[in-house]
């Protein structure tokens, strides 16, 4: 072992360092701060990538929705409902449409609060409320996996300003987890009250579906709800067959446009542009980190390079006369090589623990989650390879130095 | 003798270009990095009022559930019940006073060609114009009367002036909206303040609304309401039992000159608390809140997490690269060691070296500082690009946030050089010149 590394002159190499400390002090601080920011920075991208990788539930490619503003006076919102949605179910492609109160990932919908007892001090679990009828399901493609869908008998008008909510709901299974420990399986057919005091069954339960907010940590928890809203406002959502869907999203909009003049379609917007539109903040700041990373790592990756011809230049009589002494060029090579994995290593030391405290700050001004350890042994090793790619030009560079060079003045 | 010292440091930043090069792009980087994500930063915690944001209280009352408060951290509640919210607007006990709510309704234009529209409007009270400042291109708002007698009346923006009116003058003039005839008492001019301080309860830079009409309207229930709702009892059924819910949903400001005002419009506030009390409401009678313009934006954290944590990140990005700046600059001046031994020999003082070396520093970073400004530019296009449109006015640079940066870049450059041109001016002239 000793043998070895007397082979590997670490000796001189960390003597000679010693001579020129600012100079390894700043490269190895560069790498320090690079690690920090690299580590933080994926880390962050991680988090909102798994953030947005969660599904919602829905036939995403092939569902979108519109608003239905009426303005007319004396217009009979429920007769055009039934129409409307009667026409939009019979447009060849279209797979199946209903009426909703809100939309998934939009930002904007309804909230309300379960209780497994009825009574007013009692603490609930959070869930979105979307108002469906017995299409509800196979328009928005969410999966049923227990009890059964509604029936075309359950669904009830809501007049604007009511407070009574029908008496069976379809629940997620997050939902159905959160209220009953865990075990959703045991939420079927149970009751539950809403509204503190307003008994309602779950009479069936569906796979996923996600609420309106996606920064909200219940994103997982929704209520599908038999109603239908008689109000002025109100919105369509459509599932077309597979590949269909931009074809049929300006037909339909023309055909609910002109079947009646009283009222305005306004907002068509696919499932997918939601997802961007909600998701564009993560998305951009994902998209900024990554720069950031890359930018950072060549620069000192360039810094490295920089350093180093600097200090090659200065030596190249030393080197010349190393060479001249018997040296090969892969001695000489090797012995640059070593000098920045030196340098690197320590660099790598003190960004390791400037990254742990820059994410404990991290965790405790932004609630985020701590870093996983694996990342941080990535990026050593990254940041490892970046040092030796980056000193490799100079030291060959370094190893072509003629002995003959020592014979001469100075360069 | 300055111009001389700018033609040494141009023929040295020749000579090592490559150096020069990598150094003024590192500064470069950093710079344009740093400014990006400082003017987000700067734009986002602006006062958009500066003249009278310390006259202007936001109202919070705390109504909410008696065991479990609004906030995790116990604050009050962010809107008011209308029940609390006009009683305090009746009172006027302000010197001026602005109840309000987000609405939404559609147009129809009376050229029955163009199609209906929908707008976003704001029901507001009669002083909301005169107390936030907004500025009118025609005519004016409406007065208390028209709030009391629940008058059609409509202001509307330039814009929506533009699109009904071809921009004439429309005062007086009516717009047909939800099925109704209202009189435009004003249009007002541009006016976009950022943070949209008045109502930030669904996105702090949001637009100004298109259309403003009396808060009285609401209770007719003609247009949609809009905005958030929150309600912790069940409410009765129909419009009315919501208005008397404990339900929130309602805003107030209040404009109070001085601190007397401030604290008798309190005492006042917490009076009314405390008599509510006594019918059963107002569990925490003393959790009640008059914060101004700024104590309310920083209380409701306006600047994004994600727009601190970017600028947290370009402040470190900045720092490697300032590092890299010190090495090379380093390896560049002891590289000149015989340069500077031979300038020594010939006369020139420490000072003078030190000088040269700093102002060598110096055109660098300007150089880095001026190549940071076309790239924050370009990182500010790239964040309207990819955040979308709500960023666009946060991301303009103005001429305080320029001259930042040429500062910034200068002074960076000039500490970076500090170390390096000491080392530079240690440089014994015996030893360099023996050497030779």
């Amino acid at each position: 072992m000793l043998n070895l590394f007397s082979g590997l002159e670490l000796g001189p190499i960390f003597r000679a360092l010693m001579r020129n400390k600012i100079g390894a002090l700043l490269i190895a601080l560069q790498i320090a701060l690079t690690l920090t920011i690299m580590v933080n920075a994926i880390f962050m991208m991680q988090e909102r990538s798994q953030q947005m990788a969660r599904a919602s539930g829905l036939d995403e490619s092939n569902t979108f929705y519109l608003s239905n503003t009426v303005f007319a006076q004396n217009y009979n919102l429920k007769t055009a409902l039934q129409q409307d949605l009667q026409r939009i179910r019979q447009t060849p492609g279209v797979v199946d449409a209903t009426q909703i109160n809100a939309i998934p990932l939009s930002g904007g919908g309804w909230s309300m609060s379960l209780q497994t007892k009825a009574g007013d001090d009692i603490e609930g679990t959070g869930s979105a409320v979307y108002m469906v009828d017995e299409n509800g399901i196979n328009a928005l493609g969410v999966e049923l996996i227990a009890g059964e869908n509604f029936q075309s008998s359950d669904i009830v008008w809501r007049e604007e300003g009511s407070t009574t909510w029908p008496p069976k709901t379809i629940i997620t299974k997050a939902l159905a987890e959160a209220m009953f420990e865990g075990d959703w399986k045991s939420a079927l057919g149970k009751t539950v009250y809403i509204d503190n005091h307003q008994p309602v069954q779950i009479t069936g339960i569906i796979n996923t579906l996600q609420a309106p907010w996606n920064g909200w940590n219940g994103v997982e928890r929704s209520m599908l709800v038999p109603q239908q809203l008689d109000n002025k406002g109100s919105r369509f959502f459509i599932r077309t067959e597979p590949g269909r869907r931009d074809e049929l999203m300006p037909v339909i909009e023309k055909m609910l446009a002109e079947s009646d003049r009283g009222r305005i379609i306004r907002n068509v917007t696919s499932m997918e542009q939601t997802r961007d539109k909600s998701y564009q903040e993560h998305q951009a700041t994902n998209t900024t980190l990554l720069t950031v990373i890359i930018v950072l790592t060549l620069i000192t990756g360039f810094g490295i390079v920089g350093l180093a011809m600097f200090s090659i230049n200065r030596r190249t009589r030393q080197i010349g006369t190393r060479r001249a002494l018997g040296a090969s060029q892969w001695q000489v090579m090797r012995y640059f090589m070593l000098e920045n994995l030196l340098i690197s290593s320590a660099g790598v030391l003190l960004g390791a623990a400037g990254a742990v405290g820059l994410n404990i700050w991290l965790v405790s001004t932004f609630s985020m989650s701590p870093l996983s350890p694996v990342l941080l042994v990535i990026g050593v090793v990254a940041l490892l390879i970046v040092g030796q790619l980056a000193v490799s030009y100079p030291a060959l560079v370094a190893s072509r130095i003629s002995p003959a060079t020592a014979t001469r003045g100075r360069a | 003798m300055f111009s001389y010292y700018v033609k040494l440091a141009y023929l040295s930043c020749k000579r090592t270009w490559g150096m020069t090069l990598l150094m003024v792009c590192a500064i470069g980087l950093g710079i344009g990095a740093s400014m990006t994500t400082i003017t987000v930063n700067y734009l986002m915690s602006a006062n958009p009022i500066p003249q009278k944001s310390e006259q202007l209280f936001f109202v919070q009352m705390d109504a909410w559930q008696p065991n479990n408060p609004f906030n995790d951290d116990g604050d009050a509640p962010t809107q008011l019940t209308y029940r609390d919210a006009t009683y305090l607007w009746q009172a006027q006990k302000a010197k001026r006073q602005s109840i309000q709510s987000g609405m939404a309704a559609v147009i129809e234009p009376a050229d029955k060609e163009v199609l209906p529209f929908m707008v976003q409007g704001r029901a507001n009270s009669a002083d909301f114009f005169s107390m936030f400042d907004v500025p009118f291109l025609y005519g004016t708002g409406w007065d208390h009367q028209a709030d009391l007698k629940k008058e059609r009346v409509i202001v509307i923006n330039a814009e929506l002036n533009e699109r009904l009116f071809g921009g004439k003058d429309s005062t007086g003039q009516t717009v047909r909206m939800a099925g109704e005839d209202y009189k435009v008492t004003g249009v007002i001019d541009r006016w976009n303040p950022k943070p949209k301080f008045y109502d930030i309860s669904t996105g702090a830079f949001n637009d100004v609304e298109e259309v403003f009409v009396p808060f009285s309207l609401i209770t007719e229930q003609k247009f949609s309401r809009s905005g958030n709702t929150n309600c912790w009892k069940p409410t009765g059924s129909g419009f009315q039992a919501f208005l008397d819910s404990e339900c929130i949903w309602l805003q107030l400001w209040v404009e109070l000159p001085t601190e007397q005002d401030k604290e008798a419009y309190f005492s006042f506030m917490n009076a009314y608390a405390k008599e509510q009390n006594q019918y059963g409401r107002f569990a925490r009678t003393d959790n009640n809140k008059l914060r101004d313009v700024m104590q309310w934006l920083e209380n409701q954290q306006v600047v994004a997490d994600d727009a601190n944590m970017m600028m947290a990140m370009s402040l470190m990005f900045l720092l490697v690269c300032l590092l890299n700046t010190v090495g090379l600059l380093l390896a560049k001046f002891l590289g000149k060691a015989s340069e500077i031994g031979v300038r020594q020999a010939l006369g020139a003082s420490r000072n003078d070296l030190f000088i040269q070396h700093l102002i060598e520093s110096g055109c660098i970073g300007l150089a880095g500082g001026l190549l940071g400004l076309v790239l924050a530019i370009l990182g500010l296009e790239a964040i309207k690009v990819m955040y979308g449109d709500w960023i666009r006015d946060l991301a303009q640079l103005d001429l305080t946030l320029v001259a930042m940066a040429i500062g910034l870049a200068i002074v960076s450059a000039l500490l970076a050089g500090l170390y390096p041109t000491w080392r530079a001016c240690q440089v014994q002239p015996s030893v360099q010149l023996k050497s030779q």
